[in-house]
């Protein structure tokens, strides 16, 4: 099979089925979407066909604007905090001996398997009054009452970083096992010390792999809906959580697609960088 | 550094267990409300699990809709994987690019896409609405993996295969379908899995007639904890630990996961 080969026509008939797939069920809903966020919202009866520029000036006004801003900030946040972590974690798993790397791999990958549900969900419970982590404060007597750490901003950041921190690893992972070990012996050799080696020679090397690990995770955890749901008041709501209560409790679909809208253009942005820093460092290595 | 080391690992493993711990507590807890410390043993609220009409259907819906939808997401990225990855084709970027975009956007986008296009044909509230769903959108993971062993495959045996004389469509079906195979399972594994955890696609497009298990956990939250939640977590739990044992056993965990093989050597010599 040569990959210059030009297909025939019943070949490319084969494609008519998953790119029909894909053009019914993605970009027809995507377009119809779009028209929506022209459409006009009847507060009685749901929303009418209309060509109207309404949901797309709410956009623009101060309030929406912070909530916006809001969301991209507790994102970056949470890819700064995930990178901080996962990057020593990773470079220590990939210098492992085979035991003890595989079995953290295989708690990273249960801890990347458990539904936001269920981590949302479990964090709530952990940061709650009635039987959180406080609660075994108390009990060893490290605190005098329990007390409540949810709903917070500190909450919903790490539930966040919870969700995100394992894909930030798995980013991570190939490149740091590519990186020979030869490389930080020499700079041992040479006289410096460990801190010093992965300052000056290991985290330079991975900077484009970090930057894309930051972005990626900004992006996924831009996606997230429960966990700032479940863990944090209104005002800790990501633009997720808006879209989807605007477009199932307070019935206001037209305003949904246009923040809908808004959100595939600044993810489409973010891919976009990654794509480019990833095409970079394919070229370097 | 070595003391660093220790302290990072320590933080990430008790960080990432801990939700781990409280659920499988939690989990057998005789007293209904979570407290602390917990009270007796009990696998009760197992078998309400499984007792329970509400949890059962919740149960059948989930595994139907993550069955149906990852099975059709392989039948949607295979012919895409194949044929963009065998052939010159001026689209290909572009169509793979659509392949994989419902995934690299959030899933609130599919999730609202999808409500919108239901509620103009008037066909709401269906399974088969949430089965299309979540193929589209799961359907990029397939095509990643196959797309990925199409392009590691060694060339000469389909090349020696139409030497000898076998048509396009033979050489397909002989040769190249089984060396697909394992990244068509892998694929699908990855889509059903994900399926299975899936909640605001299934909540926007038919939330309220066919409740899957994130659903009805989210909806039993609103009113407070019950243990079979807990209970519910640590079967996933289980099951996701379980088939990632089973790769690191029989398969090779780390290579899997883009380690290299040589790099890998020198640390175990080191």
């Amino acid at each position: 099979m040569n990959a210059n080969e030009k297909p025939s026509s019943r070949t490319l008939g084969v494609l008519a089925f998953p790119v029909g797939m894909l053009v019914v069920f993605f970009l027809i809903p995507f377009g119809i979407m779009v028209a929506t966020s022209f459409y006009h919202r009847d507060p009685g009866a749901f929303y009418t066909p209309a060509f109207e520029f309404a949901n797309w000036e709410r956009l623009f006004q101060p309030v929406f604007l912070e909530r916006a801003l809001f969301s991209i900030g507790i994102c970056l946040l949470a890819g700064a905090v995930c990178i901080a972590i996962a990057f020593p974690f990773t470079y220590f798993l990939t210098r492992m001996r085979r035991r003890p790397h595989v079995a953290l791999l295989i708690v990273v990958l249960s801890a990347l398997s458990l539904s936001e549900v269920i981590v949302a969900f479990s964090w709530y419970i952990l940061l709650g009054r009635a039987s959180g982590i406080s609660n075994i404060l108390v009990w060893l007597g490290i605190m005098n009452e329990s007390a409540a750490y949810q709903p917070s901003f500190a909450a919903v950041l790490l539930g966040l970083c919870y969700i995100a921190f394992p894909y930030c690893i798995l980013t991570l992972y190939p490149q740091l096992t590519r990186l020979d070990p030869e490389i930080t012996e020499a700079a041992q050799t040479l006289g410096a010390s460990p801190w010093r080696t992965f300052w000056t020679v290991v985290v330079p090397i991975a900077r484009p792999i970090i930057v894309a690990g930051f972005l990626l995770v900004f992006v996924f955890t831009l996606g997230s809906y429960i966990i700032a749901f479940f863990l944090g008041r209104p005002e800790h709501w990501t633009l997720s959580v808006f879209i989807a209560d605007q477009a199932s409790a307070n019935a206001n679909v037209p305003f949904a697609s246009t923040m809908a809208i808004f959100l595939t253009v600044l993810s489409l942005v973010v891919v976009g960088l990654v794509g480019l820093i990833e095409s970079r460092t394919r070229r370097l290595t | 550094m070595r003391a660093l080391r220790v302290v990072v690992v320590t933080v990430v493993v008790v960080f990432l267990l801990a939700p781990l711990v409280v659920i499988a507590v939690g989990s057998v807890n005789v007293n209904r409300y979570l407290n602390f410390p917990p009270e007796g043993f009990s696998l009760s609220w197992y078998a309400q699990l499984f007792t329970d009409s509400g949890w059962r259907t919740s149960i059948r819906y989930s595994v139907t809709i993550a069955g149906i939808s990852a099975a059709l997401a392989v039948l949607v990225a295979t012919p895409l994987a194949y044929v963009l990855r065998s052939y010159r084709i001026r689209l290909a970027p572009l169509l793979y690019t659509l392949g994989i975009l419902p995934f690299m956007l959030p899933p609130i986008i599919s999730a609202l896409g999808m409500q919108v296009f239901w509620l103009s044909t008037g066909h709401v509230g269906r399974i088969e609405n949430v089965i299309i769903a979540h193929a589209i959108f799961f359907s990029t993971l397939p095509l990643v993996t196959i797309s990925l062993a199409m392009e590691t495959m060694d060339q000469a045996l389909p090349e020696a295969a139409r030497t000898l004389g076998a048509d396009q469509r033979t050489t397909f079906r002989t040769i190249t379908l089984p060396l697909l195979v394992p990244s068509m399972v892998t694929g699908y594994a990855a889509a059903f899995v994900l399926s299975l955890n899936e909640y605001i696609i299934a909540f926007l497009v038919a939330g309220f007639t066919v409740e899957t298990l994130p659903v009805k956990i989210v909806n039993g939250l609103r009113y407070g904890f019950t243990p079979t939640i807990a209970a519910v977590a640590v079967v996933f739990i289980v099951i996701a630990a379980t088939t990632f044992t089973l790769f690191a056993i029989f398969g090779n965990l780390m290579r899997f996961l883009g380690a290299d093989p040589a790099i890998l050597e020198k640390n175990e010599a080191a």
